[in-house]
C-alpha cells in the first residue's frame, strides 16, 4: 500500500481530522465561543466540497478493492457536504435556543455525515455496513438531543429499533451473499455465476437487502417509522434524517442491488416497482390529511421515494441518471422545507401548517420562497420539481410503462393538493398577529438561497442533468 | 436583429418586470411608484407588438420569428420559439389586455397591490410564451405555469369563496393537463423529438391516435371550458378579482382552443372526424343550455362566465365543424374549403372579439362592486342616474357581447353560423339561438342594474368612473367598434395559417372517409 491509494479518501481522511480537532477544541470552549465550532464545522464541509470537486473525475479503487471514488461517489458526496452545509446554516441559532448541546451536535453531524460519505463510496459488503452504521448511529443520539422532550426519546428509541432491525436484516442478507458467492467485494459479487441461478438462499438475500434499503428510505409498507420519528426529532434532526441519509440510501440501493444483483433484474425490478408504486400512492394519500408540517414532509417524501424506486426498477442507464436527478433534487427541495421550519421557529417549534398563516403579510419574501419550494415538490413547472417528475415520467414511458406513468402523474395532481394547502395558508388566510416575523441573517440567506435555487435550477436545468447524465 | 429576439422578449420582459415591480414593492411606502414601474412595463411589452407586427408576415403560414435552443440536454428538449398567424393574435392581444388590467387597478387601493400587478405582468410573459412556443414540453410547462399567478389571484384577492374556488381551478387544471404531457411523451417515442412541427406528422394507429385524442381533449376540455367540465369556471370567474376576471375569460380560455388547433387536431384529425358529432353536439349544449343558465343568474359576474362559456361554445362549434362542412361539399377541392375556412377563422375572431366585450364586462362589474359592493343584480336598479357614462359605456359592451352588428362581438358570431349552414342546417338552427339567448340574458340583465327607478339614496349621487377607468373603457371600445367595422385585420394575419391548417388536417384523413 502506496500514499497514492489514500488519494480518493481524502474527503473522509480529512472529516474524520477535522471531527477529532473539533471535538479536542470544543472541550475548551464555552457556550458563548461555541459559534467558532459551527464556523469550523462549516469551514470543514467547504473545504471536503473543494477536495472532492478536485478529484471529481477519477476513478480510482483503493484499500484492497474496498473503496472506490467513481462519478456517483463524488456527486452524492458534493450534494452530502452541500446540504449539510445548508441544514446547519438553517439551524445555526435553533441549536442553542433549543438548549441542545452545540458541541456534540456539530460532531454527531459530521461524524453522520462522514458515515454517508464511506456508504456512498463503500465498494465491499464490509464498507456498506461500517458506512450504514457510521451514519445512522450518530442520528440516533441526535434525535434523542433534548433528552427532557419525551416525544424526542419515544422517536429515538423507535427509530433506534427500527434502524437496529433494518441493520440486522442487512447483514442477514450479508452472510448469504458471502456464503454464496464467496467473496464481499461488490464487483466480484456482480460477476458471480452462482448469483445467476434462481435460488431460495438467493432470494432470500435479495428480499432482506431490499426491505433492509426500504426501511431507510421509509418505502411503504416498511415507512411506519418515518412519520413518527420526523414528528418527534428537534426539526433540525428531522431535517437531517429526512435529506442526507436518503442520498446514502440511494448508493446503498444503486451498489448493492442494482450492481451486486444485476443479473437478477428480473426479480428486483418487480420487488422496487411494486414498492415504488405503494409509496406513491401512501405518502401521497395519508400526507392530505396531515396537520402537522414535520408529518407531511415525512409522508410526501415517502412519495418521492417512491418516484425514485419506479426510476430505479427500470434497470436502464437513462433511468438512472433519472432516479439520481430526482434523488438529488428531492433533497434539495426537502432541506429548503425543513430549513423554512427553522427559520420561521425561535424559541418554539413551528412544526404545524397554521403555523404558516400569512406569512405573505409577516414576511413576503420568505412566503415567497416557501411558495417556490412548494410548488417545486408539486411538481409545477418551471420549477426543478417538475424537471424531475418528467425526467423520470419520461423514462417511464420510453420503456413503454404508460399506466405506471400515468398512475405517477394522477398521483402528482393528488399531491399538489397538500403542497396547495400550505401556499393557501400563507397566502390567502389573514395572519393571526400583524407583527412583522424577523429571521437571522444565516437563515434568510440559507432560505433565499435554497428558494431561488430551486426556481434557478428549474429554468436552467441543464447544468444538473448533465452532472447526472455522466454518471451511470 | 430585433426579430431573433422579439419573441424572448415578449416572454421575459413583462416577467422581469413583475419581479422588479416586488421588488419595489418590499416597501410599502412605494405606493405609487409601484403603478408607475409595473405600467411602464406593461408599456414596454405592448410596444413591442409593434415590430412583432412588422417583422411578422402575415402571407406566410410557417413558424416565423424562431429561436432555437437547446434547453434540457439528453432529453430533446428545447427552448424553441416560433409565430405564425394565429398566435401572433394572441400574444398581442395578451399584451393588450395586460395593460388594460394594469390602469384599470390604478385607483384601487388594493392590499399588497405590488403583488397584484407583478403576477399579472408574470401571467403576460407565460401567457406569451405558451402561445410563442415550438417546443411540446415547452408549451405544457408554459401552460402549466400560467395556473400558478391566477391561482394566487384568486386566492388572495378573490370573494368570500376565493379558496374554494381557486383550488377548483388549480386541480381541475392540473388533472386535465397532465394528460397531455403523457400525450406528449407518447409522441415523443414516436418523433424523437418534442417538436410540435413534428408531432403533425407522426404516424399512429387508430388506438394510438384515440387514447392521444382523449388525452388532448382531457387537457384542452377542461381549459376551453367545454361543457360538462366547464363547472371551474363560473366559480373561478366570480370569486376572481376583475382583473383575475379579465385574463381568464381573454387569454386563459383561448388558450384551450388553442390548443385544440395547434396539437389536438393536427396531430389526430381522423379521430376528431370520427367523433365530431360528439364534439359539435358538446358544443351545441354549451351554446344552447349554459346560455339558458345564464338567464337565470343572480350574481352579475357569474352570469358574464356563464356567457363566456357558450361564447366558447361558437368558438368550438367552429373548429369542430370543419369535418362536416368539408364532407357536406364532398367533390370540390375539398382543402381549400371556403366554407371550413370561414367557420374557423370565425372561431379565431370570436376568440379575439369575446376578449374585448367580455373583458369589458367583467371590469364593469369590477366597478360597480368598487362602488356599492355587490354582486347581485337584486341590489341595484337605476344605476344609470349615478353613472351615465359608465352606462353608455357599458351598453356598447353588452351589445358586443350580444353580437349586434357593427360591434367586433357580430363578426365572429356571423361568420360561424353563416359556417355551420353548410355543415347541417339542424345545426346552424341550433347554433343560431346565442343570438336569442345572449341578447335576452345580457340586456335584461343590463335592464335590471342599469334602468328603472333609483333604489335607495346610494344610487341617488353621481358616482361615475374615475379618470383611470374611462381611460380603460375607451381603450376597450375602439378595438370592439373598429373590428367591428373591419374585420379584415385579423382575418388577414390569421389567414394563411388557417388555410394551411385546413390543408394539413385534411391531408391527413383518408379519402372517401366523408
Amino acid at each position: 500500500m502506496n500514499l497514492h491509494e489514500f488519494i480518493p479518501a481524502l474527503p473522509e481522511i480529512f472529516i474524520l481530522i477535522m471531527i477529532c480537532v473539533i471535538m479536542m477544541l470544543d472541550l475548551f470552549l464555552d457556550d458563548e465561543h461555541r459559534g467558532f465550532t459551527y464556523a469550523l464545522t462549516q469551514l470543514t464541509l467547504i473545504v471536503a466540497a473543494v477536495i472532492t470537486w478536485r478529484l471529481y473525475g477519477m476513478h480510482a479503487i483503493v484499500f484492497s478493492g474496498q473503496f472506490v471514488f467513481d462519478k456517483l461517489a463524488a456527486v452524492l458526496k458534493f450534494f452530502i457536504y452541500l446540504m449539510g452545509f445548508a441544514l446547519l446554516m438553517y439551524g445555526r441559532t435553533y441549536v442553542p435556543d433549543h438548549k441542545m448541546p452545540r458541541g456534540e451536535f456539530h460532531v454527531l453531524v459530521l461524524l453522520s455525515l462522514l458515515g454517508a460519505m464511506v456508504l456512498v463510496s463503500a465498494n465491499s459488503l464490509l464498507t456498506l455496513y461500517i458506512g450504514l452504521e457510521l451514519m445512522s448511529l450518530p442520528l440516533y443520539a441526535m434525535v434523542a438531543m433534548q433528552r427532557h422532550v419525551k416525544r424526542s426519546s419515544e422517536a429515538a428509541m423507535k427509530y433506534f429499533v427500527m434502524g437496529a432491525m433494518a441493520s440486522g436484516l442487512l447483514l442477514f442478507s450479508f452472510s448469504f451473499i458471502y456464503g454464496l458467492s464467496g467473496t464481499i467485494l461488490l464487483p466480484q459479487i456482480m460477476t458471480a455465476h452462482i448469483l445467476g441461478a434462481h435460488t431460495y438462499i438467493l432470494m432470500f438475500a435479495l428480499v432482506f437487502a431490499i426491505v433492509a434499503i426500504a426501511f431507510k428510505f421509509a418505502a411503504v409498507p416498511f415507512h411506519m417509522w418515518a412519520p413518527d420519528v420526523y414528528e418527534g426529532a428537534p426539526v433540525v434532526v428531522t431535517a437531517f434524517l429526512g435529506t442526507i441519509p436518503k442520498l446514502a440510501a440511494f448508493a446503498l440501493l444503486m451498489r448493492l442491488v442494482v450492481g451486486g444483483f444485476h443479473l437478477r433484474f428480473a426479480e428486483w425490478h418487480v420487488v422496487l416497482t411494486v414498492l415504488g408504486i405503494l409509496s406513491i400512492f401512501f405518502g401521497n394519500i395519508l400526507a392530505l390529511v396531515q396537520t402537522n408540517l414535520k408529518r407531511l414532509f415525512a409522508y410526501s417524501t415517502i412519495s418521492h421515494i417512491g418516484f425514485i424506486f419506479l426510476a430505479v426498477a427500470l434497470g436502464t442507464s437513462a433511468a438512472y441518471d433519472a432516479a439520481l436527478y430526482y434523488a438529488v433534487v428531492y433533497v434539495i427541495m426537502a432541506v429548503g422545507g425543513f430549513g423554512m421550519i427553522l427559520v420561521i421557529s425561535h424559541k418554539t417549534e413551528a412544526e404545524n401548517i397554521s403555523d404558516f398563516t400569512g406569512l405573505n403579510f409577516r414576511n413576503s419574501w420568505l412566503a415567497a420562497m416557501m411558495l417556490l419550494l412548494m410548488l417545486s415538490m408539486a411538481g409545477i413547472p418551471p420549477l426543478v420539481g417538475f424537471d424531475a417528475k418528467l425526467y423520470v415520467i419520461m423514462a417511464l414511458v420510453n420503456q413503454h410503462h404508460y399506466i405506471i406513468a400515468t398512475y405517477g402523474l394522477l398521483m402528482s395532481v393528488v399531491g399538489a393538493y397538500y403542497y396547495l394547502r400550505v401556499v393557501k395558508v400563507m397566502y390567502f388566510d389573514k395572519p393571526t398577529t400583524n407583527k412583522t416575523l424577523t429571521t437571522t441573517v444565516d437563515g434568510f440567506i440559507a432560505a433565499s438561497v435554497n428558494g431561488l435555487l430551486v426556481l434557478l435550477l428549474g429554468i436552467f436545468p441543464a447544468m444538473l442533468v448533465v452532472l447526472c447524465q455522466g454518471v451511470f | 436583429m430585433l426579430s431573433h429576439w422579439i419573441l424572448s422578449l415578449l416572454i421575459w420582459v413583462p416577467i422581469i418586470g413583475g419581479l422588479i415591480t416586488l421588488a419595489v414593492g418590499m416597501n410599502d411606502a412605494h405606493r405609487t411608484l409601484i403603478r408607475w414601474v409595473a405600467l411602464a412595463f406593461a408599456l414596454i411589452t405592448l410596444f413591442l407588438c409593434v415590430p412583432l407586427y412588422f417583422e411578422f408576415d402575415p402571407n406566410l403560414y410557417t413558424m416565423q420569428l424562431v429561436e432555437q435552443h437547446a434547453w434540457i440536454p439528453g432529453l430533446d428538449i428545447g427552448y424553441n420559439l416560433g409565430v405564425d398567424g394565429i398566435s401572433v393574435l394572441f400574444i398581442m392581444l395578451n399584451c393588450f389586455t395586460t395593460l388594460i388590467i394594469l390602469l384599470s387597478a390604478w385607483s384601487h387601493t388594493k392590499e399588497k397591490a405590488a403583488q397584484y400587478m407583478a403576477i399579472f405582468l408574470i401571467s403576460a410573459g407565460l401567457v406569451n410564451g405558451a402561445f410563442a412556443t415550438t417546443d411540446a414540453i415547452l408549451f405544457y410547462v408554459f401552460f402549466e405555469s400560467s395556473l400558478v399567478p391566477m391561482f394566487l389571484g384568486v386566492g388572495i384577492w378573490g370573494g368570500p369563496r376565493k379558496v374554494y374556488a381557486s383550488m377548483k381551478f388549480f386541480m381541475m387544471m392540473f388533472l386535465g393537463s397532465i394528460f397531455m404531457l403523457l400525450a406528449f411523451l407518447y409522441l415523443h417515442t414516436k418523433s424523437g423529438n418534442f417538436s410540435i412541427q413534428d408531432f403533425q406528422n407522426v404516424n399512429l394507429t387508430a388506438a394510438e391516435a384515440g387514447w392521444i385524442f382523449m388525452a388532448f381533449l382531457a387537457t384542452f376540455a377542461v381549459k376551453i371550458p367545454m361543457w360538462p367540465v366547464h363547472t371551474w369556471l363560473p366559480d373561478a370567474h366570480t370569486e376572481a378579482p376583475s382583473g383575475g376576471s379579465v385574463i381568464l375569460a381573454a387569454l386563459m380560455l383561448k388558450l384551450g382552443a388553442y390548443g385544440f388547433v395547434r396539437f389536438s387536431l393536427p396531430i389526430v384529425p381522423e379521430v376528431h372526424q370520427a367523433f365530431d358529432w360528439l364534439l359539435i353536439g358538446l358544443s351545441l349544449i354549451a351554446i344552447i343550455y349554459v346560455g339558458f343558465a345564464c338567464i337565470m343568474q343572480t350574481d352579475m359576474k357569474r352570469l358574464i362566465a356563464y356567457s363566456s362559456v357558450s361564447h366558447m361554445g361558437l368558438v368550438t362549434l367552429g373548429i369542430f365543424m370543419v369535418f362536416r362542412i368539408v364532407g357536406e361539399t364532398h367533390g370540390h377541392n375539398f382543402a381549400h374549403d371556403e366554407d371550413a375556412l370561414i367557420g374557423l377563422q370565425g372561431a379565431i375572431f370570436q376568440m379575439v372579439a369575446h376578449a374585448f366585450s367580455a373583458g369589458a364586462m367583467f371590469l364593469g362589474v369590477g366597478y360597480m362592486y368598487d362602488r356599492y359592493g355587490s354582486r347581485l343584480i337584486k341590489d341595484y336598479k337605476g344605476l344609470a342616474h349615478a353613472m351615465p357614462i359608465f352606462a353608455a359605456f357599458y351598453m356598447l359592451f353588452a351589445m358586443a357581447n350580444v353580437g349586434l352588428p357593427g360591434t367586433a362581438g357580430f363578426v365572429g358570431e356571423f361568420m360561424i353560423v353563416l359556417a355551420a349552414f353548410k355543415a347541417n342546417v339542424w345545426i346552424a338552427i341550433l347554433a343560431a339561438f346565442t343570438l336569442v339567448l345572449a341578447p335576452a340574458y345580457t340586456l335584461w340583465m343590463y335592464k335590471r342594474v342599469l334602468f328603472g327607478e333609483i333604489k335607495g339614496r346610494k344610487f341617488a349621487e353621481k358616482n361615475d368612473l374615475k379618470a383611470n377607468e374611462i381611460l380603460v373603457f375607451v381603450l376597450l371600445a375602439i378595438p370592439t367598434i373598429i373590428f367591428g367595422l373591419y374585420p379584415q385585420w385579423i382575418l388577414h394575419i390569421s389567414h394563411a395559417a388557417s388555410a394551411h391548417f385546413l390543408v394539413h388536417v385534411m391531408s391527413r384523413i383518408p379519402a372517401g372517409s366523408y
